[in-house]
Formats: C-alpha cells, sequence, structure tokens
C-alpha cells in the first residue's frame, strides 16, 4: 500500500496575508506572457496540420488507373453504426470496361449522410477493396440538408486518387498473359 | 465685432465641451479596443486585426499597420451595434429598460466636467488648471455623480423582470455601498495634508495636484492609495469585482436582457467609468501632470508646455487604463461574500485606522511644529 505523505502546511506569515506580493508575482507573471509571441493559428488564413491518420469527412477513391475501386458489396453500409451510407449496387457497361464488366460490380448511387455520419472510420476500416477513406477534410457545411448528402461524384471528387501498390486488374492481366487466368 | 465678443463667453464654454466629450467618448471606444488587445497579448492571442476601412486601409504600408492593430475596430463595433436587430423582450418594464442605459451613462460623462487634465499659466504668472469648471469641491462631486451610475445598473437588472439580471444589480447595489464608505474614509487622509487650513484649493483636484509638486500622494499615503485602488475596481465594476456581470454564474448579468446598442451604452458607460477612475486616482496619488516626484516640472510656461503636461497626464491615465486590464487577466474573480468581508471587515477597518493615524500625526505636528 502506498504510504501517504502529509504535506506541512505553513501558517501564512503578514506579507502573505495581505496577498500583495502574490498578487505582483501573478501581475509579473501575465506581463511577460504579454512579451511572448501568440500562439493563435489564424484558422482561414493558416490551415493546422492534419495528423496521416486524422479521421476527417468520409470519401471514395480510384485506383492509380482511374478506375473506381468500390465494388458495391455494400459492407460500409452494413457497418455503418448510424446508417448514413446508402448504396445502389450497380453494373458494369461492357462498352466502357470490357477486362471489368460481368467481373465486378460498380456503386449506381453512392450516398453518405454527412448530417448523421459520426466519424468513426468503421466504413474505412470493412472495406475489402480499400476504395473509402476517411481523409483529412475537417471542414463541411452546408445549407440546406440536401446539400449535406454527399452523393458518388462529390465523393469521388473529395477522394480522388491515393497511391495504391496492388494493381489488381494489372495483375489479372499479368496472369491471363502467362496463361494463368484464374489467377 | 461686439456681437462676437459678447457671445464669446457663452459659446466658448459649450465648444470646449464639445470638444472634451468628443475627446472623451473616442477614448471609450479605444479602450475597449485596448481591452480586446491586451487581453489577446496576455492570453497569446492576435487579437482583432481584420476590420478594414475602404480608403484608409488601402494606403500602402500604413493601411496594413492600421488594419493589423485594430485601429478600425471601434469603427465596425459601432456599425454592429447600430444594425443589429433591435429587440425588446417581451417581459420588461419598458420604459425603465429603456431608461437604465441612459442613467448608467449620464453620471460617467458628467463628472469630467470637474475633471482637470493639464495647466496653464495665465497672464499674472499665476498656474491654473485646464477644466471645464473648476469648483473648490471637485473630488466630492465626483464622489457623489459617478456613485449615481449604478442606479442605471440596478435599473436595468429590475427592469429586465427577470432572475439573474435582478441578481446582478442587487450585487452591484450592495457593492457600491460596501466600497464607497472605504473609498470615501481612505480620501480625508489625503485631503487633510492637501488642503490644510489656510490653502486656497479646499477639496478641488487641482489643488491635490499642485500639493503633490514635489512629493506623489502615493509615496507618501501609500495605504489610501491601495485602499482608494481596491474600491475603485469595485466601484467601476471591473474584475476581480465583477459581481454585477460575472458570466460564469449569472449568464450575462444586469445586462443579460439588454441587445445591440443598449448594450454598447453600458459598455462605453463602464468604459468612462474605468477613464474616470483612472484619471482621478492619477491626480490624487499619481501626481497628476507633475512630471516625476521631486523633479521640477521640465516643460516651461507656454502653449507648449501646456500641451506636454495634457500629455504627461493622458499617459499616466492610459497607464492606468492598462493597469485596469492588466489586474483582469491577473486576479481571478471573488466569490460574492469575500466581496463583501473584503470590504466590509478590511478595507473599512483599514481606512478608519489610517485616517486615525494620519489625524494623529498631524495634531502632532501642529503641536510641536508651532
Amino acid at each position: 500500500m502506498a504510504k501517504t505523505k502529509v504535506m506541512e502546511r505553513k501558517p501564512l506569515t503578514l506579507a502573505e496575508k495581505t496577498f500583495i506580493p502574490q498578487i505582483l508575482g501573478g501581475l509579473k507573471t501575465t506581463f511577460s506572457t504579454m512579451l511572448q509571441k501568440p500562439v493563435t493559428l489564424q484558422y482561414p488564413d493558416e490551415r493546422p496540420n492534419i495528423p496521416d491518420n486524422y479521421r476527417g469527412v468520409p470519401t471514395l477513391v480510384k485506383d492509380p488507373n482511374g478506375r473506381e475501386k468500390c465494388v458495391s458489396c455494400q459492407l460500409c453500409e452494413f457497418v455503418c453504426p448510424p446508417k448514413a451510407i446508402r448504396i445502389t449496387p450497380g453494373e458494369i457497361s461492357e462498352e466502357e470496361e470490357p477486362d471489368r464488366a460481368h467481373v465486378e460490380k460498380a456503386p449506381k448511387e453512392f450516398d453518405i449522410n454527412m448530417l448523421r455520419c459520426i466519424y468513426c472510420g468503421l466504413c474505412q476500416e470493412v472495406c475489402p477493396e480499400e476504395a473509402i477513406f476517411l481523409q483529412d477534410i475537417f471542414s463541411s457545411s452546408g445549407y440546406t440538408r440536401e446539400e449535406m448528402i454527399n452523393n458518388k461524384e462529390k465523393l469521388y471528387e473529395l477522394g480522388g486518387t491515393l497511391p495504391d501498390q496492388h494493381y489488381k486488374w494489372d495483375k489479372k492481366k499479368a496472369a491471363e498473359e502467362k496463361g494463368n487466368p484464374h489467377h | 465685432m461686439d456681437f462676437i465678443t459678447a457671445s464669446l463667453p457663452i459659446v466658448l464654454p459649450i465648444a470646449y465641451a464639445l470638444v472634451m466629450i468628443s475627446v472623451f467618448m473616442t477614448l471609450c471606444g479605444y479602450s475597449v479596443l485596448a481591452e480586446r488587445k491586451v487581453s489577446s497579448w496576455i492570453q497569446g492571442r492576435v487579437g482583432p486585426n481584420r476590420a478594414r476601412v475602404a480608403f484608409l486601409g488601402h494606403i500602402p504600408i500604413i493601411g496594413n499597420l492600421m488594419t493589423s492593430l485594430g485601429l478600425f475596430q471601434p469603427a465596425a463595433d459601432g456599425l454592429k451595434f447600430l444594425f443589429k436587430e433591435e429587440i425588446t423582450p417581451g417581459h420588461v418594464k419598458v420604459g425603465y429598460y429603456y431608461l437604465a442605459p441612459i442613467i448608467a451613462l449620464a453620471p460617467a460623462l458628467t463628472t469630467m466636467v470637474v475633471l482637470p487634465f493639464g495647466r496653464y499659466v495665465d497672464a499674472d504668472g499665476i498656474t491654473q488648471p485646464l477644466v471645464l469648471a473648476n469648483i473648490d469641491l471637485g473630488m466630492l462631486f465626483i464622489l457623489a455623480i459617478s456613485s449615481l451610475g449604478v442606479y442605471g445598473i440596478v435599473l436595468a437588472g429590475w427592469a429586465s423582470n427577470s432572475k439573474y439580471p435582478f441578481l446582478g444589480g442587487i450585487r452591484a447595489s450592495a457593492q457600491m455601498i460596501s466600497y464607497e464608505l472605504a473609498m470615501g474614509l481612505s480620501l480625508l487622509p489625503v485631503f487633510m495634508w492637501a488642503a490644510a487650513p489656510g490653502s486656497d484649493y479646499g477639496m478641488s483636484l487641482f489643488g491635490v495636484v499642485q500639493a503633490q509638486q514635489s512629493a506623489w500622494l502615493v509615496i507618501i499615503q501609500p495605504l489610501s492609495a491601495l485602499i482608494f485602488l481596491v474600491a475603485l475596481f469595485a466601484e467601476t465594476n471591473r474584475l476581480p469585482f465583477d459581481m454585477a456581470e460575472s458570466e460564469t454564474d449569472l449568464v450575462g448579468g444586469f445586462h443579460t436582457e439588454y441587445g445591440c446598442f443598449k448594450f454598447g451604452i453600458f459598455f462605453v458607460a463602464e468604459y468612462a467609468h474605468i477613464i474616470m477612475g483612472s484619471a482621478v486616482f492619477v491626480l490624487l496619488f499619481l501626481g497628476g501632470w507633475n512630471f516625476l516626484p521631486w523633479f521640477a516640472d521640465p516643460w516651461s510656461d507656454g502653449l507648449l508646455g501646456t500641451l506636454l503636461s495634457v500629455g504627461w497626464f493622458m499617459a499616466k491615465v492610459f497607464f492606468m487604463i492598462f493597469f485596469f486590464i492588466w489586474i483582469r487577466w491577473t486576479l481571478p474573480r471573488f466569490r460574492y461574500d469575500q466581496v463583501m468581508s473584503l470590504g466590509w471587515k478590511i478595507l473599512l477597518p483599514l481606512a478608519v485606522g489610517n485616517l486615525v493615524l494620519n489625524t494623529l500625526i498631524i495634531a502632532l505636528y501642529d503641536t510641536f511644529t508651532r
């Protein structure tokens, strides 16, 4: 058991009872802080440094080849605690991307209601394709409720492209050329 | 020509009064700015530095400097107060509700009539004060009128018909009564020394300043100065004594129900009290426009000397205003019962003791030197 140390409490001296030396000391302290440089960040002009693992607004990202990574598996929609995500799955058109069509799906609609989002990051954790990321956007506002629902275009615009070492479709193509179509 | 000469005695005082009011109101506005700036410096912030006026703000270097110092901020604040939506809560007592800010401001502005702010030497070589009305009872006038400002606060608290403003008003009146006694008593020794029998000045502030030509009274009467300063903080409702406002427990205190320009007038009244209080403290204890203790005034008798004396007086007043703000960010707010016990149990006995002591010293001095 830890030993309690009882601090000795000295009676106040006459000077301390008047509080005047203490007040003068306080004045000295505040005056010295006045001469120091301000520590304020002037926000709209100066932005704070956002750490790498910051959880800001959730966004959708594309792979370095410009393909959308999301395959509309709806895991994020399922795991989302406040039910902020709403995905309408859709097919990939055969004309535009023949090598992905009938292999993967893509979301037809992807809405994140930012009025509901609690920035928990579970969508990012659960995504098997690493398509949804909480990035460093920390300031989001709007004038209407509708404005606060990020649709698919908005999400891709916010997300952009993240560096990706995986190159899923490049690997598949290389395997196919080597004669191993089921890689 | 005769008409002009004849009307001068009427026109000149009015012109002087108008000039003094405009200077004083400008000072009030800029002491609000000083408050915001000094607060920000003490807290490591930047403070107001964005407000910009169309033409003045675009002068190459000076414009940016003025903007970053926030010199246009008082104008922006004032315009904001003017153009805000004027809300009168439904439950207030309307007449008194509108009357309260006026009553709060008027006494603070009235006291400046007897405030000497410089000196000049007239044709006969006699030093005269620069003052609107040089009356012998200057200090009594200030004590009497400046205390009336609390009526505005009490009236605001009562007319708001709401609990927190009411408590703020009650606290302000109790505090005012408690510290008025100590303040008056702390001044008596000062005037006993400064206005000795046979002197010409009586209780005029000019006389007190003239009496401090060699030694300032803050050196001769430090206890009086301390009591007066503490009471001054309490009377102006400044931190650490801002019982009437105390945002933490009374929302906003007596002006909770006030908005836009009505609130602004309360604000101006508080700063007018601070400036008046600073000026009175400078006159009574810091030697007024006298240069330094035991130093003869270096300025001449002419116009330049007059201006220098006014400038030196203003510099001291500005330091006192700065001191008020400085104290605000140093000391925490007192609890209400602490305020009362400090006023009644410490300051008042101390002031009485100081008075008795000074009376004895004067009696002994008179007995042995005569």
